[in-house]
């Protein structure tokens, strides 16, 4: 981790890792939506509409990593002051706020056909929003200070201090007996689901999280460039 | 062919779900990719404008 905490040298195992991590979101989700669409059953109870779990799930558990991402990059950027690690949150919020809001509306769309609700203040759901809520505010504070490294030590202290919603997020649907299922691809014991349905859920899983890869890379190199002609700028000005 | 774009009748809610997600996954792809040719083009263009400020201008960086 230390030595990737030089931008210099995370721009060279980035370019290495890119083509790679582009490559297998292609292949991964091409054979996720192929298997997902039309190589599983539709669900006894659930008919087609458990297709939808094949992007639902997996925008959750990235909703949920990508925060705790954030999160670690936090306390590494409070406590060891590395460059790169007010870069990384920066750079993961707003992809993190699109897997929440994805991981939302196809919960909606879901919810309407078997639960006959759109939405619920259900424990799971309520602390999904709140998750979503938690983005946006980490993208708006960051970017509310004309200093960026104030705005990155602001965003570092909410990170960390919202990240007690993630535990919470993935138990709340065992400490309160509301709406939402419990998990089953993790359970312990029997087999809650299908290969045929595991197998494109943990396709599209992989996928979403090879495509965070490449967007990371894409967007801490961006930070890294303009925090340059900052630098370059701030030089012009005091320097010459 | 019918029998999957008409999704067992719920045609109207799991393409919409498919939908989403791929607006918000290549809305994200493209502007992270607009904003990192944008940043990467206008570096290159400072550091041709200045070439005396380079050297100091990264060390102050790593």
């Amino acid at each position: 981790m230390h030595r990737f905490a030089n931008p210099a040298r995370f721009l060279r195992a980035a370019q290495l890792v890119l083509p790679w991590s582009a490559g297998l979101t292609v292949a991964l989700l091409a054979a996720g939506l192929y298997l997902g669409l039309l190589g599983s059953p539709a669900d006894y109870q659930q008919g087609e509409t458990v297709r939808i779990m094949y992007v639902h799930v997996p925008s959750a558990w990235m909703g949920l990593f990508v925060y705790s991402n954030m999160a670690i990059a936090s306390a590494v950027a409070l406590i060891w002051k590395h460059p790169l690690a007010d870069v990384v949150a920066k750079a993961s919020a707003p992809v993190g706020a699109g897997f929440t809001f994805v991981c939302l509306v196809t919960g909606a769309l879901w919810g309407k056909p078997m639960w006959g609700t759109w939405w619920a203040w259900d424990a799971r759901l309520t602390s999904m929003l709140i998750l979503l809520f938690l983005y946006l505010g980490h993208m708006a504070l960051v970017n509310a200070f004309d200093d960026p490294t104030r705005g990155a030590k602001a965003g570092a202290v909410l990170a960390l201090a919202g990240f007690v919603n993630v535990p919470i997020i993935k138990y709340s649907v065992d400490w309160w007996n509301t709406l939402h299922q419990p998990a089953s691809v993790t359970r312990v014991g029997m087999p809650a689901v299908d290969p045929a349905m595991l197998t494109p859920l943990l396709l599209m899983g992989l996928a979403f999280t090879t495509f965070f890869v490449t967007l990371l890379i894409l967007r801490v190199r961006s930070e890294l460039a303009a925090a340059k002609i900052r630098a370059i700028r701030m030089v012009q000005v005091h320097g010459g | 062919m019918d029998g999957v774009l008409g999704m067992g009748g719920y045609a109207a809610y799991v393409w919409p779900a498919y939908g989403i997600t791929a607006v918000v996954m290549l809305g994200l792809l493209i502007t992270s990719l607009r904003e990192m040719r944008k940043n990467e083009s206008q570096l290159a263009a400072l550091k041709q404008a200045h070439p005396r400020r380079r050297g100091r201008a990264e060390e102050g960086q790593s």
